[in-house]
């Protein structure tokens, strides 16, 4: 009855590619837009802000760079976390040499250098696929791991071996760095992270997305009908990887503050793809649900107890919680494969029905 | 530039030349770990071959077997009881994986049963760490009758040590795998095993019972993650730590080919080897810890060559 697409006729061609034909999603995105941009950075306490919101946002940009390769393109890689720490760590760089151009510039250049790496990184792909591919990318993981480690150029030659971030400013704001609030550091990631996933939801609508899907179905029936594997595949790994870049990027000036090589572990890259997974292979909507399940969840399963106010030790709490996430991973693969993202199209079809389903 | 191409080219043969004892050291200490590392892939090949899942909880398998041994005997049960009950422990694992992830996902694309392993992991982690505890534990080497001195061997000019551990390692590696291919080649259950392998919707045409194999595969991979978890916790000591190193064993898989024994046992020792040696002799030009990735490269080297490994089947695609 409330959501229903009835009576919405589409008069033009421009209506008809639109990228939320039905008027409700059009309000309903609005909405959500609206509380993420007001009533978040107004009501919400700087904790909620800084264990919730900013991680989630950098997460879910990393997982529509990694849903843009895994899910459009269907190239397995499990090199995520490194090619987030390649971006963090060219953005140090490029902040420490140049001073005196804005952050912001620096965020979005770090990810052309993930870009690269990630260009590198995919070649193999024209010949390896599948599972073999996954382990040509855990090259691209352990090794540059290593770089982060072994190359003291990298972090400046601090002796922590820690990259800090510097504080930088724009129009006197504190944009990083200590002083940077965390209202005003959410603002600018969540700017960020809607720019760019309007670009990712255009780019998957074009040909450079119908080629991607094209070469995962089947690359030798694509191949067939004209569309280049390597092109292609590369062109993913570079996307892919820009914005697994600026993710990373993000993740060290906007929300940790200061980062070793850990953070950039395989453990990362699987954060990332579990995101990706139960998001919901193929989905931009998706990564934003995928990201939200496996952040917030354990945040909040550790905070449980607190709630309830039972004291239970520290170390038992994370072990118990790492059981349930694993038992809750495998039980939202059984009941829907294809992630939140096929939850909210049937919920949505739902809908449409309701009150009379057929 | 000369000069480099001496060190990288002609300065570590050199060294291997002029210490040949040195260098069967390097070569034997590079065959142990490759047999565990192969021992570690031999579980995957298991599993892959029949049920087609890419496991990625054969790592965590290995530490959570060994745990619950060195577990169980510290509650006082004697070493050879626990052996046993661990053998039941990985059976019951076997059991519940096949009725609580196997089945309800049968049919799905690989990717979500490869994410639905990796669910298992951090399951078993958590597990793990909950039931007995975090820290590193020391194998009960002696008590399971294990040999702990090591020989000198005296060759080439110099002397090469061998630790016992580390001969009993090959051999019951050896001995597992003759077993493996024995059950494999001459048992009722064992054809039923390559014929799924071969082709589920074949083998259960004819009657072969999917479920069961399953069970059986996922037994035999959680034995083997027993002897791989003893042995390994005997040469350091057991702890979660060792998750990470089972990762080596994806390179030594696909180095092999995914689906063949004998790779898998093959890519274990190339591997062991090739970053044994690269360490030793080349890895002081790149600053240490080469260890780390080498093996994935050399993986990728060979793929690069052999998309399907060196003993995988043939890749056939068709439009």
């Amino acid at each position: 009855m409330l959501y229903r697409e009835t009576g919405q006729f589409k008069t033009s061609y421009a209506a008809d590619q639109a990228v939320f034909p039905i008027r409700q999603d059009r309000i309903g995105l609005a909405l959500i837009l609206l509380v993420a941009f007001l009533l978040v950075p107004v009501f919400g306490s700087s904790f909620f802000l800084n264990t919730m919101m900013i991680p989630f946002l950098v997460f879910s940009l990393a997982t529509i760079g990694l849903n843009l390769l895994l899910g459009y393109a269907g190239q397995l890689s499990l090199g995520t976390g490194a090619f987030m720490g390649v971006g963090a760590y060219a953005c140090y760089k490029l902040a420490t040499i140049f001073p005196d151009i804005n952050i912001l510039v620096h965020t979005l250049l770090s990810g052309l250098f993930a870009a690269g790496i990630g260009v590198l990184f995919g070649l193999p792909s024209l010949r390896i696929k599948g599972f073999y591919l996954a382990v040509a990318t855990l090259a691209a993981q352990f090794f540059l791991d290593w770089c982060f480690n072994r190359l003291p150029w990298l972090y400046n030659y601090n002796p922590s071996g820690a990259i800090e971030v510097p504080t930088r400013m724009l129009f006197g704001v504190a944009l990083t760095g200590p002083n940077a609030t965390p209202v005003t550091r959410y603002l600018v990631l969540l700017t960020l992270v809607v720019v760019m996933t309007w670009i990712a939801s255009n780019l998957v609508r074009g040909w450079i997305g119908r080629s991607w899907m094209m070469i995962r179905d089947m690359d030798i029936a694509a191949e067939l009908i004209g569309v280049r594997p390597l092109p292609t595949k590369l062109l993913a790994f570079a996307v892919s990887s820009y914005y697994c870049g600026v993710a990373g990027a993000l993740m060290v000036f906007f929300w940790l503050g200061a980062a070793e090589p850990p953070s950039f572990s395989i453990n990362t890259s699987f954060q990332v793809l579990f995101m990706v997974i139960i998001g919901g292979l193929g989905s931009l909507a998706g990564s934003f649900m995928g990201a939200a399940f496996i952040w917030i969840l354990p945040v909040l399963l550790r905070a449980l107890p607190e709630m309830l106010g039972v004291t239970i030790a520290a170390a038992t709490v994370e072990h118990v919680s790492l059981i349930v996430i694993g038992a809750l991973i495998i039980v939202v693969l059984i009941v829907e494969p294809h992630g939140c993202a096929r939850l909210w199209q049937t919920a949505k079809q739902k809908l449409r029905t309701w009150p009379f389903p057929y | 530039m000369g000069g480099l191409l001496h060190t990288v080219l002609v300065d570590p043969f050199v060294q291997m030349w002029t210490l040949p004892d040195f260098f069967v050291q390097v070569l034997w200490e590079g065959l142990v770990s490759g047999i565990l590392y192969a021992l570690i892939a031999l579980g995957f090949v298991l599993i892959f071959k029949a049920s087609a899942v890419f496991n990625f909880a054969q790592g965590i398998m290995v530490v959570f077997a060994a745990l619950s041994l060195v577990g169980l005997h510290r509650l006082g049960v004697p070493a050879f009881v626990a052996l046993g009950l661990c053998v039941l422990i990985m059976l019951a694992l076997a059991v519940a994986v096949e009725r609580l992830v196997l089945r309800p996902l049968v049919n799905q694309p690989d990717i979500i049963l490869f994410m639905a392993t990796i669910g298992l992991t951090y399951f078993l982690i958590g597990l793990g760490e909950l039931v007995f505890g975090g820290e590193p534990k020391v194998m009960i080497t002696s008590e399971l009758l294990l040999p702990t001195g090591s020989y000198v061997w005296e060759t080439l000019g110099g002397r090469v040590i061998l630790q016992q551990i580390d001969i009993a390692a090959a051999v019951i590696a050896a001995a597992m795998v003759a077993v493996l291919a024995v059950v494999f080649q001459r048992t009722k259950i064992g054809r039923a095993l390559r014929a799924v392998a071969d082709d589920h919707q074949a083998a259960l045409s004819v009657g072969i019972a999917l479920e069961t194999i399953w069970v059986v595969v996922w037994f035999a991979a959680g034995v083997v993650a027993l002897a791989t978890g003893i042995m390994w916790g005997a040469r350091s000591d057991v702890s979660f730590a060792l998750q990470i190193v089972a990762l080596k064993a994806l390179p030594v898989l696909v180095l092999g080919g995914l689906t063949s024994v004998p790779g898998a046992i093959m890519g274990g020792l190339i591997i062991g080897i090739g970053e044994k040696l690269g360490e030793i002799y080349w890895g002081g030009l790149l600053g240490g810890g080469i260890e780390s990735w080498l093996a994935y490269l050399i993986a990728l080297a060979f793929l690069l060559v052999r998309p399907q490994g060196l003993f995988g089947e043939r890749i056939i695609e068709r439009v």
